[in-house]
């Protein structure tokens, strides 16, 4: 899969979990760019990111990630 | 199962109309998530929850300081979860000579939290972690961990025995249906220090909702039941009663037994169990009376309707015999159809969606608890033959004119008893259970009647009545508080739908009013507090004879113990 196919389905991820329409994530999105990304719904986020593309990060992984373009680096080679 | 997400969605919603309940959360984990996921079903369990979330592990001090916030916020639930991974890191820093006794010092601690906390505790009880240190010769040896946690999880149902304010939450057992691997993400564990899966939440606060509904006295009483393709397989009308599909020969048999068999238990238990199928009634009942691979028998059914009217129609005349609410009541079918016309048109009632496959029936049904309850007691069992007789009643009535010879020909006897230690645990229960008649709805623990009855300011009545027809055992209760030398209040007035129209009221009234005669008080208060189901006894005061008191708060109601009139009843004092 493409990096930005795979970051447009994470945005629709985010679209979803935060219940917010106008979010629009890019590579150098950070969890202080979008509104109510704390801590706890990052666990949401995670959750339902793996559940989406039926994969599985490492605790490692989901503590590691500076940025949305990192989270979608880890994603594209799970699927690669 | 509804999903976090959706619980999390409810806190947004209004709630200020739902009665409000104070819960305490006190974990040795994260906890935010079940905070959410408690507030979120009570929502959906229609009850608006305060919650008091202490901070992260602090379950010793917020339990042990008099002064604690806990304390201060004064809940109704305090929902205890001390969890197994704490407890194993805890095992796994012991020295080895102490890790014996790691069960009963688990145990000491948490008679310690019910000695302190005020209100019901709702304690979660251990899913098992397996560390295979020794594999499967742990059960061997009392001091491995797995010895040691199922010791603990087996002497908490002890405790909770002794202990009538702690109620436990089967989470172990939530783990035994959904696995380990649901319940707990070790990677959201390593990040968070969260040991339930966002996927396990919804079912633990459910079951934790379960727990408080239950002992606030919304809980299921009755199961209604379709017969083709639900209790057995096949047709009866088609296949005949030989030829249904029970017991070990026949198709897919078995699953219709252990169908059986689980329905069965309910009844033992004091569930009522109905019967509503769409069959000519001859035909319905004949593998009940003739097939005996049969599990239920005639003798299991309280209520038998089997005809061509509607099922809608045939529930509200089931309801209508047994006097419960619908909320009250599970409707099972195996047909999609019947359960949404049933679904859509009467309101409140449980219509759980069966599974195509009756193989599936009972795993699914296991996974919904849908009969959780906060008592039992032996008597539970003796329901469907009270209702069986109510039934007998109910017939006879009709061939009586005048209503006051029906009365009198029941030979009714009560027998009025203060509570004691054989009748309190029914009370109790009676208390939990008990909605429409009850005129302040006021529930009772064991414990807190125990205290009631060593309190000289009160005095307490349990009432039993006894026909022609059979014993309906405890049937009306009433507790009397002195409010001064002249002053008698009813703090508690409640009675079994099943007595109503006998005459129970006013040889209760009867009985109130001689001791408050023979005890040299002049007046008596009665006091109505409404709730969304005890409407029925909106006018009992007045209907007695009492008289509203203007100016008073709430609806009060005022009775001259020299002037008042008794109305007629034919009820002897055993």
């Amino acid at each position: 899969m493409e990096f930005n196919e795979i970051l447009e389905r994470v945005q629709d991820v985010f679209r979803d979990v935060l219940e917010n329409e106008d979010i629009v994530l890019t590579s150098q999105t950070t969890a202080n760019d979008v509104e109510d990304w704390d801590s706890l719904n990052h666990i949401q986020l995670v959750v339902a990111i793996e559940k989406d593309f039926k994969i599985r990060f490492t605790s490692h992984e989901i503590q590691s990630w500076k940025n949305v373009g990192k989270m979608v680096d880890c994603i594209v080679k799970k699927k690669a | 199962m509804i999903s976090f997400k959706e619980l999390k969605k409810n806190l947004k919603k209004e709630s200020s109309a739902l009665p409000a309940l104070k819960v305490a959360l006190l974990g040795d984990v994260t906890t935010q998530f079940l905070a959410v996921s408690v507030m979120g079903m009570g929502f959906e369990r229609n009850y608006n929850i305060t919650l008091f979330e202490a901070e992260f592990n602090q379950i010793e001090r917020q339990v042990l300081d008099p002064t604690s916030d806990l304390h201060d916020f004064g809940a109704t639930y305090t929902i205890v979860f001390q969890s197994t991974h704490k407890l194993l890191e805890k095992y796994s820093m012991m020295h080895p000579d102490a890790q014996v006794l790691l069960a009963n010092d688990r145990l000491d601690f948490i008679r310690t939290i019910c000695g302190s906390v005020k209100g019901r505790i709702i304690y979660y009880n251990y899913p098992e972690i397996e560390d295979t240190v020794f594999g499967s010769y742990a059960n061997k040896v009392e001091a491995s961990f797995t010895f040691q946690l199922r010791k603990l999880n087996f002497e908490l149902m002890e405790l909770a025995q002794e202990i009538p304010n702690l109620f436990i939450c089967d989470i172990s057992g939530l783990q035994n249906k959904f696995g380990r691997d649901v319940m707990f993400n070790s990677s959201i564990y390593i990040s968070t220090e969260m040991v339930l899966s966002l996927d396990i939440l919804p079912y633990v606060a459910s079951r934790t909702l379960d727990v408080i509904c239950a002992v606030e006295g919304k809980f299921k009483k009755c199961l209604i039941l379709d017969l083709d393709n639900t209790v057995w397989g096949g047709v009866v009308g088609d296949d005949g009663w030989e030829n249904v599909q029970v017991g070990h020969g026949l198709g897919i048999g078995t699953a219709f037994t252990e169908f059986q068999q689980w329905v069965r238990k309910l009844k033992n238990r004091g569930i009522i169990i109905a019967v509503c199928s769409k069959n000519d009634e001859d035909k319905a009942r004949s593998p009940f009376e003739k097939n005996p691979e049969m599990v239920l028998k005639m003798d299991d059914i309280a209520v038998f309707i089997a005809n061509w009217e509607t099922k809608v129609d045939n529930i509200r005349h089931i309801q209508s015999i047994l006097n419960i609410g619908f909320d009250s009541i599970v409707f099972l079918d195996d047909n999609p159809f019947e359960r949404n016309i049933v679904r859509e048109n009467v309101r409140d009632i449980t219509v759980p969606e069966l599974p195509e496959d009756p193989a599936e029936y009972l795993e699914y049904l296991y996974s919904l608890n849908l009969f959780e309850t906060a008592s039992h007691s032996t008597t539970d069992a003796d329901r469907t033959l009270q209702y069986q007789v109510e039934s007998k009643r109910a017939s006879i009535m009709k061939s009586f004119t005048d209503e006051a010879d029906f009365l009198k020909s029941l030979n009714m006897v009560s027998e009025v008893k203060k509570f004691d230690s054989f009748n309190t645990s029914r009370v109790a229960q009676l208390s939990q259970r008990s909605n429409q008649f009850n005129l302040r709805t006021i529930r009772y623990t064991e414990a807190e009647l125990g205290s009631i009855v060593e309190d000289d300011y009160y005095a307490t009545f349990a009432f039993t009545l006894e026909d022609k027809f059979g014993d309906n055992g405890l049937i009306c209760v009433i507790i009397l508080k002195t409010l001064d030398s002249d002053t008698l209040f009813i703090d508690t007035w409640f009675m079994s739908c099943r007595v109503l129209k006998r005459g129970m009221e006013n040889f209760t009234l009867e009985t109130i009013v001689n001791y408050a005669k023979e005890n040299g008080f002049k007046r008596i208060i009665g006091e109505y507090l409404p709730t969304a189901k005890n409407k029925m006894t909106e006018n009992h005061y007045t209907k007695l004879g009492f008289i509203l008191i203007d100016g008073a708060e709430s609806e009060q109601f005022e009775l001259s113990v020299d002037d008042c009139q008794i109305g007629e009843h034919f009820i002897n004092k055993h």
